[in-house]
């Protein structure tokens, strides 16, 4: 990855980087945030006083749509926090980043922990949240020990806690740490989660904002959204959402995986072309031919080479070519990759982390990996094209959370872009896609 | 049952929670657990839950529902090795083969001289690093091909 070893070329994330703008990997810590301008903008909140509606009306200006999947405007969802509330409200950041394919959440809390703080005490100010925790992926222990260090860094300068900086705001932050469940990536498995259980996803409404945390009203944001927040404040939203596009405000860290020549986390304006930003990556690894991308991680629709070489990258845009930003993890698949045996590893995986509670999706996440499997060794039968849409079908729209979705849509979409394909495995018994020594290289 | 050392781990993680919400903790409270006895039998699930003030069978569900504990004793060593598409697109299966070869174990095996437990694990959230090992549940190893993997296991103790 382009951040693997630090000290890194503090450009390596790209020329247009905001979040991930001057880093090293080794300038992480406070006074190196601060010399970075770090901490101004909630500074500024607080000595001009500024109404937290103004806080929000600024983010709304931005366009800051949420970094982790669902692109949901954020400065609404925090205009959903009641106002009027006697007793605890909490904020929460989603670093729970498990959605195969993504890996932007891990670089911003190891290289620039502190903007994320920043951005939540701001957003603490704007909703009314007096705690807040910071939910960590449980396979990156090393990155929650480091986000505790700057914990303590921001305790100790008077940053968290009761008065922060003598303004009267108070906000405590902790992180909490998961281990190894992917489903607490979804926000309501997660708030479970956080209460000492089972990640299974609620059934929404009541939503988050009402209903969250031990039943207090509860924002959750991924770490990226909360990231974003600083430079909002400190540059106005107009300057951020001119960075990107109209509704699709600022940058977005895209991290790109597979078949690249330098895979890793590019920070670009929303909007760029895909051409670009795999250009940056180095190209096709080996100068092979593109087949196929996965826009926005492994829940997103599968998109032909050809096509995603065309389209920019917008929530808009990538939206009109069939598919999802998501998390802006974009997986690049050159012309050796057997589309069958990429479609059976990702649907392993939602079989393998469904959490069980609803039917559709306890059965049919089992049925469709069954059905790719057995396509793919060879065993295929005619018409299991047809079954595999028909459970797809059924698990769409009918489960509890978004997760039945995020299994559903990569079977339709591979089945419906490489269709001939798979037929060709139920005629053949095997691959199309060259030689098995060829297929290794790919896989 | 569980050293004071460990005992103090779970009481500060216990500190970051309302008073009364004491089961949040529990996820941490059985790392630490695990991380003392090697895996979590139910004697200790059943210790940490009454540790926290909750029902054992809830402490239990939390065990079962989330991959990383262990419920049967491993190796001295656990490595998890992350197969998933982004990760298998850049080598992760050639990686998983070469070490099934060198450990002479499948997944979800331990070599004879119970030193290796061998794991396929889902995302880690590091597909750039691909491909990518976790040791230990704590530490993340990175860029493993086979040379990397020859390397690293010549110095694991
Ligand atoms: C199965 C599933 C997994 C998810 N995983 C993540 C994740 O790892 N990180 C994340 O921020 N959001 C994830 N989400 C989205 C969250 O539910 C939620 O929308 C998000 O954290 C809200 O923050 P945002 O508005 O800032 O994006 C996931 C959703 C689903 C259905
Ligand atoms: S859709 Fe799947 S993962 Fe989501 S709540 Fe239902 S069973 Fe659980
Ligand atoms: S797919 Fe292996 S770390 Fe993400």
């Amino acid at each position: 990855m382009n951040s693997a070893h630090p000290p890194f070329d503090p450009g390596i994330f790209g020329p247009d980087a905001i979040i991930l703008k001057g880093l090293t990997g080794l300038n992480w810590r406070l006074k190196d945030y601060e010399a970075r301008g770090g901490y101004q903008a909630l500074k500024k909140i607080l000595a001009d006083r500024i109404a937290p509606d103004a806080v929000i009306a600024e983010v709304k200006k931005s366009a800051l749509r949420g970094r982790g999947g669902a692109g949901f405007p954020a400065g609404l969802k925090w205009s959903f926090m009641p106002r009027q509330y006697a007793g605890p409200k909490y904020l929460v950041c989603n670093s729970d980043e498990g959605e195969p394919g993504t890996f932007k959440d891990r670089d911003i809390l190891r290289y620039n922990p502190h903007t994320v703080i920043e951005g939540m005490l701001i957003a603490a100010y704007a909703t009314g949240a007096t705690a807040g925790y910071n939910y960590i992926h449980g396979e990156i222990w090393e990155i929650y020990e480091r986000f505790e260090e700057a914990i303590a860094e921001a305790r100790a300068a008077g940053y968290l806690g009761r008065n922060v900086l003598g303004s009267g705001l108070s906000f405590e932050l902790y992180a909490h740490h998961g281990w190894g469940a992917y489903i607490c990536g979804e926000e309501t498995g997660l708030l479970e989660s956080m209460e000492g259980k089972k990640g299974q996803p609620r059934f929404k409404p009541p939503f988050p904002a009402s209903y969250g945390l031990y039943g207090r009203p509860t924002t959750v944001n991924n770490t990226e959204t909360f990231a974003a927040v600083p430079w909002i404040i400190a540059n106005g939203g107009q300057a951020y959402l001119e960075l990107g596009r109209p509704n699709n405000g600022g940058t977005k860290i895209f991290s790109i995986s597979g078949h690249v020549e330098r895979p890793g986390n590019y920070e670009l304006r929303l909007g760029t072309p895909f051409a670009k930003l795999l250009e940056m990556a180095g190209g096709v690894r080996g100068g092979r031919k593109l087949k196929a991308v996965i826009p926005g991680g492994s829940s997103a629709p599968v998109v032909p080479g050809e096509m995603m070489l065309a389209t920019d990258l917008d929530y808009d845009s990538v939206a009109k070519a069939g598919s999802m930003l998501g998390s802006g993890a974009v997986i690049v698949i050159d012309e050796t990759t057997c589309m069958v045996r990429a479609l059976e590893r990702l649907s392993y995986f939602y079989y393998e982390e469904s959490c069980g509670q609803c039917t559709p999706c306890r059965e049919g996440t089992g049925w469709m990996y069954r059905i790719v499997h057995r396509i793919e060794t060879g065993k295929g039968r005619q018409g299991d094209l047809d079954l595999l849409y028909d459970v797809a079908d059924n698990i769409m729209g009918r489960t509890i959370c978004a997760l039945g979705d995020a299994a559903a849509l990569p079977v339709r979409s591979f089945v419906a872009h490489f269709r001939d394909e798979f037929q060709y495995h139920i005629e053949h018994g095997r691959c199309q896609v060259g030689s098995p020594a060829a297929r290794e290289m790919a896989a | 049952m569980l050293s004071k050392e460990s005992l103090q781990k779970i009481d500060a993680a216990t500190a970051k929670y309302p008073p009364d919400q004491k089961q949040s903790a529990v996820m941490a409270a059985l790392v630490v657990a695990q991380e003392e006895k090697g895996h979590l039998s139910t004697e200790v699930i059943e210790f940490v839950a009454g540790y926290l003030g909750m029902p054992p069978v809830a402490a239990y569900e939390v065990a079962t529902f989330y991959g990383m504990y262990d419920l049967k004793p491993v190796g001295r060593h656990k490595l998890c090795i992350c197969t998933n598409l982004p990760c298998a697109l850049a080598g992760a299966n050639e990686a998983a083969e070469h070490l099934k070869r060198k450990l002479g174990i499948g997944f979800n095996e331990t070599t004879a001289d119970g030193r290796i437990t061998l794991k396929e694990a889902e995302c880690f959230g590091a597909c750039g690093d691909a491909p990518v090992m976790l040791v230990n549940n704590k530490k993340m190893v990175s860029f493993m091909t086979p040379e990397a993997i020859d390397k690293f296991l010549a110095e694991l103790k």
